[in-house]
């Protein structure tokens, strides 16, 4: 085996390895945050900051009763947290970390994020409907329409950088953010990215298919224990990949001054994103459903179209220049 | 039917009677006080005030008390008229000025209609700054308790004791609001009613003295309908139980049988149920086995051995048919002498097929002509006594109504009747306490009564058996009666066993035959000795002697016998013999009694609170009483006697799962006992909601606490499989069928006083009708004379004719064993006549010796000036003495 | 869409206000006295058992979580043989202490009543009664009511005539 291959096989454990022991982490993170914005303490007695709340609560899950519904399609219910899990962690795949730190460059990288991000949707329809219960059914139809109607817009949003980088290479689009991040030409285009990766993620204000109050836990009421542990991973496996994939497409990804070796600064703007998520959690209300589907296709769909040909007219006046 | 119109709105009411019981009838909630519906009005207390009109165009009205008012054509009267309504509120404020601040620790409290009445008229706080009225209490014995402080002198008290019940001890002292209800001194109450006190005091002045022992409010008891188990005619009460205990009992009101009240032996007899003498374990040898053991065992020896079964006249028919199905018909014994057994039986064919109709309590009260033979009613059947008090008002009240007065209207009415009292005659054998209400009493020996009556029957009509040798005083008094009872209207005619005489019986057969040629209102009342005499003796089988000669020739080693004391049936060598001889004795019983301490097999049955079942009173009135409570290793005789029989594979016994399934059974296989099964109604019956009757009123408290000493996990509540009751509070809110009426409450009406809600119209029927079934009518086609006259009783020298006598407390068996009564039963005596006693040298207490049907008795004597001249008075059942066939003669010594 | 961002903002600066978080085993609250917690039976100024066994608590409770038996001493002075509170089914509501006729039983500010053992749960009277007269000092029933016990004959109450004398006709 040559190094080329070790050091392939260290930065995929390293990058996986990362991301496991990360998801659960922000657990506490998440609710640290929310309980520094609503005036409390938050997790503080078991372990220093109460870090090993951590522990506490995978091994609570790992002890609850594992349970299927008799009703329930059991091997459907059982694949369908694992979907969610295993295309997120694909998207990673694409994600440059650093110069060099990055699993596979794929020329076509953005076009496999979103693949990716699109089969991730089959989660939450399988779950909802092996589940064999109707509010589950509910949130997952929901989360369908949700995840593919933003999906469009996500795809669409990207479009501006890709036009501006001339490739579809993530490290690509790093390294032609050297001069400015694209956030600044595509601020449009980052708002609306970022809107549809709440969307993608069914994060709150957008975590419609679940919606606690109305659905009663909706695409994973009936899920308990590890099998509902693994949706739980999956969520926060989400909010870092649209975290990371933000900071590379807008925010210069690894790009920083010198003093920071460049994954530090990948991973200090990636945190940043991911307290913005938590911060969306703890001050906004859910919108409704329709309300929703009708911003999303009434203003965003228009707001994206007008971007893209707005930066590729820019593109080819100064081309043709 | 005429129309009144209360507060403008018509309705059809039933002339005759008094406003305030019509607004009752209605449904309309108006307090009152002094009124009761079985006392009547006097207008004292001022809390029943309604506005009335003239006429449509009357706007101003004025105000009357509705209880004196009689309901007349077109009567316009208003409830809510505010001038009333301040009046009501007013008089309960005045009422409470000088009630005292005792709610919390007064017993009537949460059931008081005192507190109904004021939440009802809005009064709440005492304005009135002056001092309160104090009184100082008296001991009134053992049932009641006195707190004279709460008086609101509504006179209900005295009106009752005195004028209802005839009592002399209670009576009422001092003026104004000074006014005490109490005895002359501290003592005993003498009357047998006094319990009702406890219930006709509309507040907390007269209270049960044993449910103070261990006080509970009646929210939280849980009840179930009962019927009193302490004499043969069957009154209905409520059994209310808390924390495994029986607490208290109640009058559970029937229109027909006992009424508003009960006697003193019904509502304080309950305690034997707590007593520690009670079988609470299945034992083998006075070892505690497993009961599943104990069922295979016994019914092994029913497969392998010779059984034999002795019921009982205490024990339920299910108990009973039970026990003869499982020994079969040729070995069941009554569990009765063989004397007593004919007794029954012949009392039962007077009743079933004679001509005449066996009267319920409530057509005693109407009679206006009573002619009693033989029985101390007071001390036997004291309800019928009670009865008899009134039926004595019955002709002075065509006074009454000549006067156009209404009967309700009792001040009035009473005024009118003074002392005078319609025909009532009293022949016994000593003084009874009915003697001071008779026209004329008699005293004799049972043969002499006898006679008496037969003459009095021949009198009557000449085709009557003839009496010859009749004495002048006898030709009188016997001319005297037949008199009274032609030119009465509704004659009734009163005997029963307790003279152990059946010559007595078929005397008043033969006068109530005799009368019922010439009138077809007459009526025959007997007593029977115990409160399923009748049903026992309904079901067929041999009597006790027959019993002890079975074992005794060898052909029975193993017997059961069911709830019954041997040695109060026969004599105790006798029974000793029998038992020795037994290889085993089997005894299910719910108390330990002298038989119980032999047997090898001593199983625990279920008192009438802790079982179901059903009884025949007197009347022939099969009557079914609930399970108030689950006791552990209690269980119903029938069900053990089932158990016993499935086990041992007797068919139909298998199949039995609860008491529908005998109550079935036995009513297909007996043609007397047809219909018993709609005596009540089934196990599955339920509400219109689908749910059961609650047991336990809905205010029912502690239930996560009471048990939780033991363990902190609430066990499930026991379900019932015999009736359509809960045991909790959970069920249908609504009124229950007459038959499962668990307690009388209605919103706003906590007390007693809301049995108006539950009657069709005020004093009569429960909604629905009056519970139970009356198994056997007279069939009037035969008519048919006893000819037996007996000869005259002739007092002998040296010897005395002993007679049974009975008291109220002491003479039962079961209602002895309880701590109240057993305070009230008399010490033995020999009671003799004065001339006796003055030719033997003896005075009052001293003490003479007794030769007995066999036995020696040493006893103090007591004197009597009306016993006859060589009859003497021996006390029955009492605890004390050991059992003597009597009548019979007894060689007396000094 | 700006008051999306004013809310965000506003949130975000909650970052440096102060915590409301009460610390509590180190840090301890200050309850009012009529905070409703641990529930009391307390004694009259005399140090008699203030509670006569009325049963009004039991029947207030909603979850039926009090049983008790009345019974009383040879003067007639009525007070319970055994009164239970399951703690464990109790909520707090205080209903028993308003029902509560002689101030007997009170709730008081205590909560802490963690038991590993939930049959621990379970009061009985030696746990319940205490030697006080609790919040409300100076109040005895008995000196109010009108029955006779130990120590007070009829009419020896407040605002009490003395006993009528019945053979009396004066008006």
């Amino acid at each position: 085996m040559d190094d080329a291959t070790i050091d392939q096989l260290l930065i995929i454990g390293g990058v996986l390895g990362g991301l496991l022991l990360v998801a659960p982490g922000l657990i506490w993170l998440e609710r640290r945050m929310l309980a520094l914005w609503q005036d409390r303490y938050g997790p503080n007695r078991a372990g220093p900051f109460g870090l090993l709340v951590v522990l506490a609560d995978t091994l609570k899950l790992f002890f609850k009763e594992d349970w299927t519904p008799p009703f329930a399609d059991r091997f459907v219910f059982t694949i369908a947290p694992g979907i969610v899990v295993i295309t997120v962690l694909m998207s990673f795949i694409v994600v440059p970390f650093a110069p060099g730190v990055i699993v596979s460059d794929l020329n076509i990288g953005l076009l496999f994020f979103l693949a990716n991000s699109s089969l991730g949707a089959y989660s939450i329809i399988l779950g909802g409907w092996a589940s064999n219960n109707k509010y589950s059914l509910l949130g997952s139809m929901r989360g369908a329409a949700q995840m593919i109607s933003y999906e469009v817009f996500m795809g669409l949003a990207m479009m501006g950088v890709v036009l501006l980088a001339g490739s579809f290479s993530m490290h690509t689009i790093v390294e032609a953010q050297k001069d400015m991040w694209f956030v600044i030409p595509q601020f449009l285009g980052f708002v609306i990215f970022f809107i549809a990766g709440i969307a993608e993620t069914h994060r709150l204000p957008f975590d419609i298919p679940e919606a606690e109050s109305e659905l009663i836990a909706g695409f994973h009421s009936e899920y308990s224990g590890m099998k509902f542990g693994i949706f739980f991973v999956g969520e926060y496996l989400g909010i870092i990949l649209i975290s990371s994939v933000t900071v590379a497409l807008y925010f210069g990804g690894w790009l920083g001054p010198d003093f920071m070796p460049p994954l530090v600064w990948f991973i200090l703007k990636t945190f940043a994103f991911i307290c913005f998520f938590i911060l969306l959690r703890a001050s906004l209300p859910r919108p409704r459903y329709d309300q929703l589907m009708e911003y999303g296709w009434k203003i965003l769909l228009p707001l994206t179209l007008l971007n893209l040909m707005v930066t590729a007219g820019i593109v080819l006046l100064n081309k043709g220049i | 039917m005429v129309t009144i119109y209360i507060d403008n709105t018509p309705y059809q009411v039933k002339p005759g009677k008094n406003l305030l019981e019509t607004c009752l009838t209605l449904g309309f909630d108006l307090p009152y006080f002094c009124w009761h519906p079985a006392l009547g009005s006097v207008g004292a207390c001022r809390q029943c005030a309604i506005k009335m009109y003239r006429d449509a165009d009357d706007k101003s009205g004025r105000l009357v008390m509705s209880c004196m008012e009689p309901v007349s054509n077109n009567q316009r009267i208003s409830i809510a008229d505010k001038t009333a309504v301040d009046f009501r509120e007013g008089v309960i404020e005045w009422l409470m000025t000088n009630h005292p601040h005792d709610c919390a620790v007064c017993d009537e409290g949460g059931a008081c209609h005192l507190q109904d009445m004021t939440v009802m008229t809005g009064h709440t706080y005492r304005r009135f700054k002056f001092k309160k009225r104090t009184h100082v209490n008296q001991d009134l014995g053992p049932f009641i308790n006195h707190e004279m402080n709460r008086c609101i002198q509504c006179y209900r008290c005295v009106r009752f004791y005195k004028d209802y019940a005839g009592g002399e001890d209670l009576d009422v002292f001092a003026s104004k609001s000074n006014v005490y209800f109490g005895r002359s001194e501290p003592g005993t109450l003498e009357s047998e009613f006094s319990g009702n006190l406890s219930e006709v005091c509309p507040t907390g002045v007269f209270t049960d003295k044993t449910l103070k022992q261990h006080y509970t409010r009646k929210w939280d008891l849980t009840m179930a309908p009962s019927i009193c188990q302490h004499c043969s005619l069957g009154c209905n009460i409520i059994a209310g139980e808390r924390y495994g205990d029986l607490r208290m009992i109640a009058n559970r009101y029937h229109g027909e049988v006992n009424g508003y009240f009960i006697c003193d032996r019904g509502r304080f007899g309950y305690e034997f149920v707590n007593a520690p003498a009670r079988v609470r374990q299945t034992t083998q040898l006075g070892q505690p086995v497993d009961e599943d053991k104990a069922i295979t065992q016994i019914s092994e020896l029913l497969k392998n051995s010779k059984v034999i079964g002795i019921g009982s006249p205490r024990a339920s028919l299910e108990s009973n048919y039970a026990l003869k199905k499982l020994v079969g018909e040729t070995n069941f014994h009554k569990g009765v002498s063989r004397q007593e057994q004919a007794l029954m039986e012949l009392a039962v064919s007077i009743l079933n097929t004679g001509p005449v109709r066996a009267l319920s309590m409530k057509e005693v009260e109407k009679a206006d002509a009573v002619f009693i033979l033989g029985e101390d009613l007071t001390n036997t059947s004291p309800m019928l006594a009670l009865a008899i008090r009134q039926s004595v008002r019955q002709q002075p009240l065509h006074e009454v109504n000549a006067l156009a007065v209404p009967e309700w209207n009792d001040a009035a009415a009473r005024e009118i009747i003074q002392q005078k009292k319609g025909p009532l005659f009293v022949a016994t054998v000593a003084e009874t306490k009915l003697d001071s209400m008779a026209t004329k009493t008699f005293r004799a020996a049972p043969q002499d009564i006898s006679r008496l009556g037969f003459a009095v029957a021949n009198l009557i009509d000449p085709s009557a058996p003839q009496v010859s040798n009749l004495h002048e005083d006898e030709r009188a008094m016997s001319e005297l009666i037949a008199k009274s009872l032609l030119a009465s209207e509704r004659p009734v005619i009163i005997s029963g066993t307790s003279c152990q005489s059946d010559s007595v019986l078929k005397a008043a057969a033969n006068v109530a035959t005799a009368l019922q040629k010439r009138n077809k209102n007459t009526g025959i009342v007997l007593t029977f000795p115990e409160s399923n005499s009748v049903g026992l003796a309904l079901m067929g089988g041999n009597p006790l002697e027959e019993a002890f000669q079975k074992v005794k020739s060898g052909n029975t080693d193993t017997v059961i016998i069911l709830e019954n004391d041997l040695y109060r049936h026969s004599q105790t060598t006798l029974v000793d013999e029998f038992l020795t001889k037994c290889k085993t004795v089997v005894v299910v019983d719910h108390s330990q009694q002298a038989t119980s301490a032999k047997a090898q097999w001593l199983i625990p049955a279920g008192t009438f609170a802790e079982a179901d079942g059903t009884i025949v009173n007197n009347e022939g009135r099969a009557q079914r009483y609930f399970q108030v409570y689950e006791k552990m290793n209690v269980k119903e005789s029938w069900r053990w006697l089932t158990n016993l029989g499935a086990t041992a594979g007797i068919t139909p016994m298998q199949s039995w799962k609860n008491i529908d399934h005998i109550t079935k059974a036995l009513a297909q296989e007996e043609e007397v006992f047809r219909g018993i099964e709609r005596v009540s109604l089934t196990s599955d019956y339920r509400m219109q909601d689908g749910q059961r009757v609650p047991r336990a009123p809905h205010r029912y408290s502690g239930r996560t606490a009471m048990l939780a000493n033991v363990t902190v996990s609430e066990p499930k509540p026991p379900e019932d499989p015999d009736s359509g009751m809960s045991f909790t509070m959970e069920g249908t809110r609504a009124m229950p069928p007459s038959s499962m009426i668990p307690f009388f409450w209605s919103p706003g009406w906590n007390s007693v006083q809301s049995v108006n809600k539950y009657q069709e119209e005020v004093g009569a029927a429960l909604r629905g009708g009056d519970p139970g079934i009356r198994l056997f009518e007279a069939s009037a086609t035969q008519s048919h004379y006893f000819n037996e006259v007996p000869e005259k009783f002739i007092a002998v020298d040296s010897k005395l004719w002993i007679v049974p006598l009975h008291h109220i407390y002491g003479s039962e068996e079961l209602s002895a064993k309880s701590a109240s009564v057993a305070k009230r039963v008399p010490l033995p005596y020999l009671m003799l006549n004065a001339e006796d006693a003055a030719k033997l040298g003896l005075k009052e207490g001293d003490a003479i010796e007794v030769a007995v049907g066999g036995d020696q008795l040493r006893l103090p004597v007591k004197v009597s000036a009306s016993l006859s001249m060589g009859v003497a008075g021996l006390p029955a059942g009492l605890p004390t003495l050991s059992f003597v066939e009597l009548p019979a003669w007894g060689l007396v010594k000094r | 869409m700006i008051s999306i961002v004013r809310s965000l903002w506003l949130v975000f600066l909650h970052m440096f206000h102060k915590r409301e978080t009460v610390q509590y085993p180190e840090q301890k609250n200050k309850l009012t006295t009529r905070w409703r917690g641990r529930i009391v039976l307390t004694r009259d100024p005399d140090m008699g058992e203030r509670c006569v066994g009325c049963y009004l608590c039991a029947a207030a409770c909603p979850v039926d979580c009090i049983s008790l038996q009345a019974t009383e001493d040879e003067t007639g002075r009525r007070y319970p043989e055994f009164f239970r509170i399951n703690f464990s089914r109790c909520i707090f509501c205080g209903y028993c202490e308003e029902a509560c006729p002689t101030y007997a039983i009170q709730l008081i500010p205590d909560f802490e009543m963690g038991e590993y053992n939930r049959q621990n749960l379970v009061y009985e009277k030696k746990e319940l009664l205490i030697d006080g007269p609790g919040k409300y000092p100076g109040y005895n029933y008995y000196k109010v009511a009108g029955l006779a016990i130990g120590g007070k004959g009829k009419g020896q109450a407040q605002n009490e005539a003395p006993p009528v004398d019945i053979k009396s006709l004066i008006p």
